[in-house]
């Protein structure tokens, strides 16, 4: 109960943070979202007219104030471009990044553990620089060029898909099969290095004492991996799995642009160069909640895993 | 033992999830070939390399890439045909009075909007008000601040009075007709065009139907739907994989990848692209620095780098599709000649150049190459350029609002097809004279063309203008862009014309 409330007070103290500090910045930051829409067309008149209009003449603080006022009564605003509520515009967004995001991050997890597993196992052995090379190479190529690569393979080549012809959730197979593209773009760097990262905590592990002594007194050494080294070797990859939850939301956005998926890394990258605080404003609080969650659930999941992070020993 | 069987259990789901979804994938391929192509539906998808992301009220519109687009939503008493001219439109035709004052137009009867209302001259005259700006402190669309009074006459007349004579006003009503007193227009736009508007969906498409009641040659396509893609890239892979049948505006180094499913149609951009140069900021407050930099560019060189060849060579502030007030005797006022450039350079006192910044907007790739072409070419005579790629809007913010640049590369359009809209701004006071050009000649050249009563000599008088800013150098004058559009073979009736729009009530599926 204790642990649950103090989850929730930083959550809220984040939350909090991220969307002052995301206030501050663009009051920072040049470009001012009155010149923004009226572009070339903006006389000193009219951009004081519309910031009049927009209310951003009030003190950041009072504008801050409002917005928050907003949030709670369930108001996020209306879009300065689109002119739409910024709920009704961001709905669709969310849940098709919500789609590619779980979808490549079930990719990470199915391909990374065995083969993070897998190649602790046979570390040292014949194949391993070659090993070593692919999973640099893996996590060294950025999801943008693997994302124009599969496009090419798959969409032009083998005609699986048709790149930029994404169908909508409205018909929600063809969708998620044209979604497994781009997620594989994001997850290749990301798996590669859970694999790097399960392999030498696994091995790390592999040379400890116990290890040595369980397999000294006749244990088989796939047994002591399977049933003792995973179950310590777990924790910092589950940690590194909720960092990954988040930055698969980062690669998307690039990913999003390349597949030409209407998901919420194009809207934000959109609203941020169209300065469209209501829509931004809402994109990162939406994202910050993501982050905040993901690093509960592996805190969790760490806690079932290791039972001596319940009572706040040290591992 | 039972965490294996998990494990396994785990692993198999997902094999499965997998596999179905590659089954799903193939179960679609095979229903693809089944449902209807899109020219046997009669609709096309066209590439879009700009959301619409502003207001879709056509007074309310700022951007260009939403104007383009809504034109084939909104009409207004007149229209733009791809020659330059002006024809009747909403109006059936007008008259003008003796004192040159007074418009009277006779409108069209049985013109239905989108949502089924018919036309009447209360909107008509509702529509220009709202344009003058009545009720607001400011016109909603500026050149509309010449207007003295809007007047409905009876059922079918309506005159629009001028406070002083203006040639050229006939060409900003063009301006859309709305059904008066609708407050949707931001997000749900109603007009008369030959398209109705269906949807918007931000940061992925927009589409268009065929308006069934449109009063004139109805659209040959019975749907349009805007894909929006602002990769290059993946825009051309759209092409390729057969998700768009269109798209212009295309950057000019991926013409050459289209592939043999498509055909190129070639126009030109109304739009002029310079390097312009702020007047008021030393060294190019003198005319022979400004002159030395026309001489050091090699504007052929620019083409073949930056452009893979395509352009039209241009002298002055007009571009070629503006075909009556296009000066072609100008094109050529400054050849290539570094030595020449040397020359004026060590006359205006700087025989051993400078070092100087080009502004450019880094969200157009081609205005960037543009600019890296022409830092080469003043090295050749001595002029160190540093390259300050910059945000769009704070492009728009500090130097073309705020004046506070040295040079930049853009391109420059005009809001109407007037020769005025592209040469008003170089007039000293002018609120958008972003080059800060101040010339007297110029200034009264331009209020004789103003006041010229008869077209002949208005011509000649806007003529005389562009001379002015060439020989005076106010900008490095360097081209009109080719606009290249991709035409899925099988389709056709692509047009061109001065102002920026796509116009797809032509564009059809042969045979």
């Amino acid at each position: 109960m204790k642990y649950v409330l103090g989850r929730l007070v930083m959550l809220a103290v984040t939350m909090a943070a991220v969307s002052f500090l995301t206030f501050a910045a663009f009051d920072l930051i040049s470009g001012d979202p009155a010149t923004a829409m009226l572009g070339t067309q903006a006389t000193e008149e009219k951009v004081e007219a519309l910031r009049e209009e927009l209310g951003l003449n009030h003190p950041l603080l009072v504008r801050y104030g409002s917005w928050l006022a907003g949030f709670f009564t369930g108001d996020l605003g209306m879009s300065y471009q689109y002119r739409q509520p910024v709920g009704e515009l961001l709905a669709p967004k969310v849940a098709v990044t919500l789609w590619l995001t779980l979808l490549s991050f079930l990719m990470i997890v199915v391909v990374s553990l065995p083969l993070g597993l897998l190649s602790a196992r046979y570390a040292g052995g014949p194949w391993d620089g070659l090993w070593a090379g692919v999973n640099q190479f893996c996590m060294a190529v950025p999801p943008f060029f693997t994302g124009i690569l599969l496009s090419y393979l798959f969409g032009i080549v083998l005609r699986w898909f048709v790149p930029g012809d994404f169908p909508g959730l409205e018909a929600p197979g063809k969708a998620l099969w044209y979604l497994v593209f781009p997620a594989l773009a994001i997850a290749l760097p990301r798996a590669a290095m859970t694999v790097r990262m399960l392999r030498s905590t696994v091995v790390a592990e592999m040379n400890k004492a116990y290890v040595r002594t369980a397999i000294s007194r006749g244990n088989d050494r796939g047994g002591v991996l399977w049933h003792h080294v995973l179950k310590n070797a777990l924790v910092p990859v589950v940690t590194f799995l909720a960092q990954t939850l988040a930055e698969i939301v980062a690669g998307s956005i690039v990913v999003e642009q390349v597949f030409g998926i209407p998901g919420l890394g194009r809207m934000l990258v959109a609203s941020i160069s169209g300065r469209d605080y209501p829509v931004v404003q809402a994109i990162v609080v939406i994202l910050a909640l993501w982050v905040v969650a993901a690093g509960t659930a592996a805190d969790l999941l760490g806690r079932r895993i290791d039972p001596r992070l319940k009572i706040g020993g040290r591992v | 033992m039972k965490k294996r069987i998990w494990a396994l259990l785990l692993t198999a789901l997902v094999l499965s999830a997998v596999l179905g979804g590659c089954a799903d994938g193939s179960g679609d391929d095979g229903a693809q070939s089944t449902t209807p192509t899109r020219a046997e539906t009669n609709e096309i998808v066209v590439g879009l390399m700009n959301d619409l992301d502003d207001s879709l009220d056509p007074h309310l519109t700022v951007k260009a890439g939403t104007r383009e687009v809504m034109f084939n939503v909104f009409e207004g008493l007149v229209k733009p045909t791809p020659e330059g001219e002006l024809i009747p439109a909403l109006a059936e035709k007008y008259t003008l009075s003796d004192d040159q004052r007074t418009y009277t137009f006779t409108l069209r009867q049985g013109v239905k909007f989108h949502n089924g209302q018919e036309m009447t001259a209360e909107d008509v005259v509702w529509s220009l008000r709202r344009c003058a700006g009545e009720g607001q402190d400011a016109p909603l669309v500026e050149a509309f601040a010449a207007i003295d009074a809007v007047e409905q006459v009876d059922a079918s007349t309506v005159t629009v009075t001028l406070k002083e004579p203006n040639g050229e006003f006939l060409a900003y009503l063009t301006t859309a007709i709305l059904p008066a007193d609708y407050t949707g227009q931001d997000t749900d736009p109603v007009g008369t065009g030959p398209f109705r508007f269906v949807s918007r969906s931000a940061q992925d498409a927009i589409v268009l139907e065929k308006f069934d009641d449109y009063w004139g040659t109805p659209a040959y396509l019975d749907k349009v739907t805007f894909k929006i893609n602002e990769n290059a890239d993946s825009l051309m892979m759209a092409l390729q994989s057969g998700a768009i049948d269109l798209c212009n505006h295309l950057p000019t180094a991926n013409a050459a990848q289209i592939g043999e499913d498509f055909y190129i149609e070639e126009g030109a951009m109304s739009l002029v692209q310079a390097l312009y140069l702020n007047n008021a900021q030393a060294p190019f407050d003198n005319v022979l620095v400004r002159q030395a930099l026309c001489y050091a560019t090699d504007r052929q060189e620019i083409l073949d780098l930056a452009f893979d060849g395509y352009g039209t060579l241009v002298g002055s502030s007009m571009y070629p599709t503006l075909s009556k007030y296009f000066d072609e005797t100008l094109t050529d006022t400054y050849s290539y000649d570094p030595e020449k450039a040397r020359e004026l350079l060590a006359q205006a006192g700087y025989p051993d150049g400078f070092s100087m910044t080009i502004t450019v907007p880094s969200n157009y790739p081609q205005h960037v190459d543009t600019a890296e072409v022409l830092a080469q070419q003043y090295k050749a005579v001595g002029i160190t350029v540093e390259i300050l790629p910059v945000e769009w809007n704070v492009w728009v913010e500090d130097a073309y609002t705020g004046r506070n640049f040295q040079s930049t590369v853009v391109g420059v359009d005009a809001s109407a097809m007037t020769a005025r809209a592209m040469l008003e701004r170089f007039v000293s006071t002018a609120g958008d004279n972003f080059i800060n050009y101040q010339n007297s000649d110029y200034d009264t050249l331009f209020a004789q063309a103003q006041a010229a009563s008869d077209e002949a000599t208005q011509v000649q008088l806007y003529k005389d203008l562009q001379r002015n800013l060439a020989e005076n150098a106010a900008n490095v004058y360097i081209q009109a862009p080719a606009d290249l559009v991709a035409v899925r073979k099988g389709l056709e009736g692509v047009v061109f014309y001065p102002i920026y729009v796509l116009d797809l009530s032509t564009v059809r599926y042969t045979g």
